[in-house]
């Protein structure tokens, strides 16, 4: 049985131009140990579909599905109260914009530590003694030191390891990794997609990492789901998806990559829009 | 022999962080004597990570900012560019620049047809009429429609806007374009079409590039030469074919070994070494 399901979800926005709907029915599954990886453009859904699924949407958002299970539970049908106990603990994320989504006010220590006090229930000298070893672990060198630290006072790589750090403190079946180096440097984004390899190996946690760059995708998943305008496209093992992509849309996502160029210009995805709106291969 | 629109010798710029009550006043060295070339209608890419000086060194090459010394030529003539204040609308009309984030490069309250004249009604004395169909031209040759004059930048997506930041950069008709990080806010297949503009731009227009990214990828596809700068220092520069094929310095060799990677032959091999490691886990 797979640690996260989900099954024919919708969640549709009330706008002022009336309902947008930015996930469109998909359905998808991860397994214990596996690492995902959801690609798309901007507006294609992915994180909102994620979101849906971590409960942190605004309410302007109806969130609608067959059936939405992780590890056995219903998501649909839990109380606000009941999956706080889940997420953060069971179930973390980390963001994209590593100095945005920690708190500017607290150090970075603080605010691990509290998530360890809340899910784990440690006394201040273990939650403290537990985020060094964790910072240690996310390969921060100078651990007593940095969680004295707030986030203004690291780089990006560091406020990234330093959410890494928060999301695994509760040794959490699933993380969700939304665009986890788009903000960084190829250097500093490989050290963290290394981290991040690492620790799903060792935990054997389920990983999703959403993103929109092929390269991160050859570099992490096993396993591959391609969203465009809140669909599911395709859905591959990894290296059946680079070897010969069934659909359209992945094939003309792949052929835009720099390094495939063959002749003097790129193909772009607008030729597959038009392949598509002339009745050409339809996804 | 072709000819030389850009050519840079010993560029250096130092920013003086002043000091506090109890921190001392220190200088940063933010571009330590960068020289290099570009030959027109060529393409120079400039390589490297967040603080190494490339957008400074933009800066400087688009006269914005003054160096600290250094010398810079332009089509041949020497430009002044330790003191800033010197621009002349000569010059100005030589050298553009695009900017990373089309978001912010384009002023919300103002139409797209306002942000193209602007530049002509600054540094030159063409009529509105004038302005009005110069800009209807690049609006074309850039690929958006007519009745797109009349619009905020807010009703356009990112590639659209990058699309007429590059148009208001060559109103003007500039010799050479800065390009500062053109595509990286931009999705894969947007970035495609911007590069494929770029493309045939240059060789419409005869134009020459620095083109500044951080992508590999990227700069393969679109440079002639390529530079890496690595703390305010050039540590390799070359034409493309040899700096990909053998690079010699260290920081080069790390760049091409952190980027991802997206063949079949390479996925399998992670795959296999994956699989190995899930075993020996499992008999421990």
């Amino acid at each position: 049985m797979p640690l996260l399901d989900i099954q024919n979800l919708t969640v549709t926005f009330a706008t002022m131009k009336g309902p947008f709907t930015a996930v469109d029915g998909i359905s998808m599954h991860v397994d214990h140990d596996e690492v995902l990886a959801i690609v798309g453009e901007s507006g294609s859904g992915k994180s909102v579909a994620m979101l849906a699924v971590m409960g942190l949407l605004p309410d302007t958002a109806a969130v609608t599905a067959d059936s939405l299970t992780f590890d056995g539970r219903n998501l649909l049908s839990m109380s606000l109260k009941e999956r706080r106990t889940v997420i953060g603990k069971d179930m973390s994320m980390i963001f994209q914009e590593p100095v945005a989504s920690l708190n500017p006010c607290f150090t970075v220590g603080f605010q691990i530590m509290e998530s360890l006090r809340t899910h784990l229930h440690m006394s201040e000298r273990e939650a403290r003694n537990k985020t060094v070893e964790l910072l240690h672990q996310v390969g921060i060198t100078d651990a007593p030191e940095k969680m004295r630290a707030f986030p203004h006072q690291l780089s990006g790589g560091q406020c990234q390891r330093a959410m890494i750090a928060m999301a695994i403190s509760c040794k959490p079946k699933l993380l969700i990794a939304d665009e986890p180096t788009t903000a960084l440097d190829v250097t500093i984004q490989k050290q963290i997609l290394d981290l991040l390899m690492q620790l799903q190996a060792e935990y054997g946690m389920a990983l999703i990492i959403i993103t929109h760059d092929m390269g991160v995708v050859a570099e992490t998943a096993d396993r591959v789901v391609v969203q465009y305008n809140g669909r599911k496209m395709e859905e591959a093992d990894v290296l059946s998806l680079f070897a010969a992509p069934q659909n359209a849309y992945t094939r003309a996502l792949l052929s835009a990559l720099p390094e495939n160029a063959t002749g003097d210009r790129l193909p772009t995805v607008a030729d597959f829009r038009l392949n598509d709106a002339a009745g050409g291969p339809t996804p | 022999m072709s000819e030389t629109v850009l050519e840079a010798h010993a560029i250096t710029r130092d920013y003086h962080v002043s000091g506090g009550f109890i921190r001392a006043a220190k200088v940063v060295h933010a571009v330590k004597g960068v020289s290099f070339k570009v030959e027109k209608a060529k393409t120079l890419a400039i390589v490297g990570e967040s603080g190494c000086g490339k957008s400074t060194l933009a800066r400087i090459i688009t006269l914005i900012d003054p160096a600290t010394s250094g010398e810079l030529m332009m089509n041949g003539r020497e430009v002044d560019i330790l003191h800033n204040n010197r621009v002349t609308p000569a010059l100005r009309r030589t050298v553009q620049i695009v900017f990373q984030n089309p978001y912010g490069s384009l002023n919300p309250r103002q139409k797209i047809g306002d942000a193209l004249t602007e530049p002509l009604l600054l540094n030159t004395d063409k009529s509105a009429a004038e302005r009005r169909d110069l800009a209807m031209e690049m609006l074309a040759k850039v690929g958006m429609l007519p009745e797109h004059y009349h619009r905020y930048p807010h009703m356009f997506s990112g590639g659209q806007r990058q699309r007429v930041a590059i148009a208001r950069s060559l109103m003007l008709r500039p010799s050479l374009l800065v390009l500062d990080e053109p595509v990286s806010a931009l999705d894969l297949s947007v970035q495609a079409q911007v590069l494929n503009l770029l493309a045939d731009l240059q060789d419409e227009l005869g134009l020459t590039y620095v083109f500044i990214s951080h992508d590999l990828s990227v700069v393969r596809y679109i440079a002639d030469d390529v530079m890496v700068m690595y703390f305010g220092e050039v540590v390799e520069y070359g034409p493309r074919e040899r700096v990909f094929a053998d690079p010699r310095h260290d920081y080069t060799k790390k760049l091409f070994a952190a980027t991802p990677k997206t063949d079949v032959e390479h996925i399998r091999a992670r795959l296999v070494e994956r699989q190995k490691w899930r075993d020996s886990r499992a008999k421990r």
